[in-house]
């Protein structure tokens, strides 16, 4: 936190924080008058359309539009060549939203119409020529890594390897894998193979699949091994889900004859649209406004560009508004899913439930180009724990698929899942609550986290505290249904931010924000501004600024805005609180060092600053022309002292063993919130991420055939969690203040999508009476595996799954 | 003087060294002296980091100081959702 911001002081009574006023957008928003990226408009509107690869993998040999071009009412077409290659850092992101030399995967953009209505771009679309040359594909992270895999990028070279180019070291230690260790008991699984990579040779020299090597952790993992009475390692799978926001990508795109553009449309980061497009486009980013419109979802699927830069060439050419909105099956196909992956986890404790040593290797897709989040996943794989023996491996791997984006807590799910579940394992194995197990072993002040730095006061005991209190743990369960706790932590981040106070003539306040509103964040700024400036929450209205309003702002992402712009917004107040009084100093006549601002009024410090009576907020504000003009508070940061987040979940599930159905029947979030500036958006947050992980867990998956093309881009194959699926998402909302934010919050959007896919697999592998290894656990999985189970029995234990 | 440890895919960039000591009284300087100290690690520090500062994560934060005996670390770049 910067040195000129003041914490509350401890034990601060709140007026207007901590409350629970109604949503500025939320008339709007059941009313229908609300205005999402499709509602803009303009006159003499075009409609953008986008051809898109049919293929999988295909180099692309010529493109010819002449047709198009031709067919009455199509006024413009861009391809490749209307974009060029610049600054390397916005390479991917340009191949992405326009293909080059080659087409990356089914649904990637390979040309663009701009015409008078939608059938006729669509009709301009089937008349464009593409030359494919037809490539191998592969979609399956572990065959990407193999050395017979076809090759997506000739200029990629596997970056941060241990030991390159020669791994024979790694390949010695993979080998040792494939075996139970002596005088020890252990549960290994056989999936896992005679490899750490799965046949993959880490090789630097040569074009790979494998962007990445990451590797965290510290002590020696082997001797911790040695010293465990029990060693768990399993192997789990998930696959890739989309965040499911329900509103589509879609942007009204103005380029005028002037040079100067402007554009409208739903994102986290208007900002960054300004930034990429301009720098695309080759424009200066002066010449182009961004205005965000309402959302309709995020969850980090609009963080960043898909048609905006597209829409702004194609209006460029024709001379006119542009506008393009992605349909359901471009967003399954097009837009930014999260990845795939596989998880080894192997872990050893003591018969008294200390963990000695705790491994993982973790295997991303992120699509077409690299950059998944598995950096991220092997920092939070163990970071709940206090591990003096971890080691967490990374690979970042290309595929065939469109390319990933960011989904709450990227990459923490994931991890969370296989390590849980096996921590969940090994505490079944020697006889101790799950609970009692992650209480024993659980990260503190002082720890070395899995990662590296030191925690300082961090709030991961107080869940578990809290789990152990709440009556849901401790409630009966009926015959088939079963019970799983799962942690899970996020790392939260602050960024750059800017906001403005105005001050109004009647007294009441607007309030310029940058980050755009995708949970609620404009009510907890309005209280965080009415609590400064001691005024009604009602007095206080926040927009979404545009691009040419404000200073820049980071993107809405890590759980970031109600944290910064929170922090910008009580700075501002404290800036504009500071004009006010300078203004009642002038008209008593007085030094501005001898007013004070109490409950949203100007008095005099003491008796020896003299006897006036107090001025409100709205006596200033009315004649403030006549004593210096407008007044306003600013406040630009770049925030950081976030502050980490964690979340204890507890799922109950009943599985029905003939259908293999999972129902859901009670469900528990406890997290800390550092502050809930708005109790009820908090608990929609942890309800949000809760509901998410849930489909995760039970029915979302990208599935992909043998052809490379996604088989269900729709909500009727794609199953997402509706209200009739899920129960009340009962919340607890800790409040353990960050020092790092003046009224102690910690973002909480993220982290409450990290313990669920666990949760729900350890509370389905106890009712179903079997380990579920792979993600989601649909019916035919779950039947599959008690299948399994039934079929196995009588196996020795070193080969098969689960003792549970 | 400041030991700063190398999260793992930075450290074979660095020649194989987890930790370097670092004359640096802030984040802009350390990262400067890295890249002057191994000019490999020059082109990762630029794309961006996250450092850690006595537990505590900065993405951007060139001034902020640096105590002797800090515990410091190079980490990936935050990113969210």
């Amino acid at each position: 936190m910067p040195l000129d911001i003041k914490p509350v002081a401890p034990g601060h009574s709140f007026t207007v924080v901590g409350t629970r006023p109604l949503r500025p957008d939320g008339l709007d928003k059941v009313t229908g008058r609300a205005k999402f990226g499709a509602d803009a408009t303009a006159p003499g509107m075009l409609i953008g359309k986008v051809l898109r690869s049919p293929h999988a993998h295909a180099r692309i040999r010529s493109i010819d539009a002449s047709k198009a071009l031709a067919l009455p009412g199509v006024k413009a077409v861009v391809t490749r060549d209307d974009f060029k290659e610049g600054d390397p850092d916005f390479r991917d992101v340009l191949r992405n939203i326009m293909a080059r030399d080659k087409a990356l995967y089914e649904g990637h953009a390979v040309a663009a119409v701009a015409a008078v209505s939608a059938i006729v771009a669509r009709k301009a679309l089937k008349l464009i020529k593409v030359d494919y040359q037809v490539l191998p594909h592969v979609t399956d992270v572990e065959q990407a890594m193999r050395a017979d895999a076809p090759v997506l990028h000739d200029d990629m070279f596997t970056a941060g390897l241990e030991e390159a180019p020669d791994n024979a070291a790694s390949a010695a230690k993979a080998e040792e894998f494939g075996h139970v260790e002596d005088a020890k008991e252990k549960e290994s699984d056989p999936h896992h193979g005679a490899s750490l990579t799965g046949g993959f040779r880490p090789q630097s020299k040569k074009p790979s699949n494998v962007a990445k090597r990451h590797e965290f952790g510290h002590g020696d993992v082997e001797k911790g091994f040695a010293k465990a009475d029990i060693v768990i390692e399993r192997k789990f799978r998930t696959e890739a889900t989309h965040q499911g926001y329900i509103e589509p990508h879609a942007c009204l795109a103005n380029y005028g004859s002037d040079g100067q553009g402007e554009l409208w449309g739903c994102t986290q980061g208007h900002y960054m649209v300004r930034n990429v497009s301009a720098q695309l486009l080759g424009m200066d980013v002066s010449k182009l406004r961004v205005t965000a419109s309402e959302i309709g979802g995020g969850f980090g699927g609009k963080t960043t560009v898909f048609l905006e830069p597209v829409a702004l060439a194609l209006s460029r050419k024709a001379g006119k508004p542009v506008k393009m909105v992605m349909n359901r099956d471009e967003v399954f196909r097009a837009s930014g899913p999260t990845s795939s992956a596989t998880i080894w986890v192997k872990i050893g404790c003591t018969k008294a439930g200390r963990i000695t040593a705790a491994e993982t290797e973790l295997k991303l897709q992120g699509g077409a180009f690299a950059g998944s989040p598995v950096d991220m996943a092997a920092m939070a794989a163990f970071a709940c724990y206090d591990l003096e023996n971890v080691k967490a491996v990374g690979w970042d791997v290309v595929v065939n698929r469109p390319k990933q984006a960011a989904y709450r807590a990227p990459g923490a799910p994931i991890s969370a899942f296989g390590v849980e579940s096996v921590i969940d394992e090994l505490a079944h194995k020697i006889g101790m609550d799950p609970l009692d197990f992650r209480l024993k072993n659980a990260a503190k002040e002082g720890t070395k986290s899995s990662y590296g730095p030191t925690y300082g006061p961090i709030g991961l005991i107080p869940t578990l505290e809290a789990v152990k209190k709440h009556p849901h743990y401790k409630a009966p369960l009926k015959a088939g249904q079963g019970r799983g706790l799962a942690t899970g932590f996020w790392f939260n981040f602050g960024g750059q931010t800017c906001v403005s106070l105005n001050i109004n003539i009647d007294g009441t306040v607007a309030l310029a924000l940058g980050t755009p509103d995708i949970g609620g964040s404009r009510a907890s700024m309005c209280q965080m501004a009415a609590e400064e400036l001691g005024i009604p929450y009602d007095k206080v209205r926040a927009v979404v600024a545009d691009t040419s309003s404000l200073g820049f702002n980071d993107v809405t992402e890590g759980s970031r805005a109600t944290f910064s712009s929170g922090l910008a917004t009580i700075q501002a107040a404290r800036d504009a609180i500071g004009k006010l009084c300078g203004r009642a100093a002038q008209m008593w006549g007085i030094s501005a060092d001898a007013v004070v601002w109490k409950k949203g009024h100007a008095k005099p410090s003491g008796s020896n600053a003299g006897n006036f009576e107090p001025l409100s907020l709205a006596d200033i504000a009315k004649v403030a022309a006549n004593t210096g003009g407008p007044i306003a508070g600013h406040y630009e940061v770049n925030a950081e002292g976030a502050g980490v987040s964690f979340s204890t979940h507890i799922a109950d599930v009943e599985v029905d063993r003939e259908t293999g159905r999972t129902l859901i029947t009670r469900y528990t979030v406890i997290q800390d919130a550092g502050k809930a500036i708005h109790p009820s958006y908090v608990e929609g947050q942890y309800q949000g991420g809760a509901a998410q992980g849930i489909g995760w867990a039970l029915n979302e998956e990208y599935i992909y055939g043998e052809d490379g093309k996604l088989q269900n881009p729709g909500f009727l194959d794609y199953r997402i969690p509706v209200a009739s699926d899920l129960p009340m998402i009962d919340t607890v909302i800790l409040e353990i203040p960050n020092p790092g934010h003046p009224y102690g919050l910690r973002g909480v959007g993220e982290t409450s999508i990290v313990p669920p896919l666990a949760a729900i697999a350890n509370a389905v592998s106890a009712a179903a009476g079997v380990r579920m290894l792979e993600l989601p656990m649909s019916p035919p999985k779950i039947l599959k595996a008690i299948g399994g189970q039934a079929a196995g029995k009588g196996k020795s234990k070193e080969k098969g799954g689960s003792k549970r | 003087m400041v030991d700063v440890v190398l999260w793992g895919s930075l450290k074979s960039v660095a020649g194989g060294k987890a930790k370097i000591e670092v004359e640096a009284a802030n984040i802009r300087q350390l990262l400067t002296r890295l890249g002057e100290a191994h000019p490999a690690l020059k082109p990762h520090l630029e794309r961006g980091v996250s450092v850690s500062i006595d537990g505590r994560i900065y993405r951007d934060a060139w001034f902020q100081p640096i105590p002797p005996g800090s515990e410091v670390y190079i980490l990936p770049r935050l990113a969210g959702g």
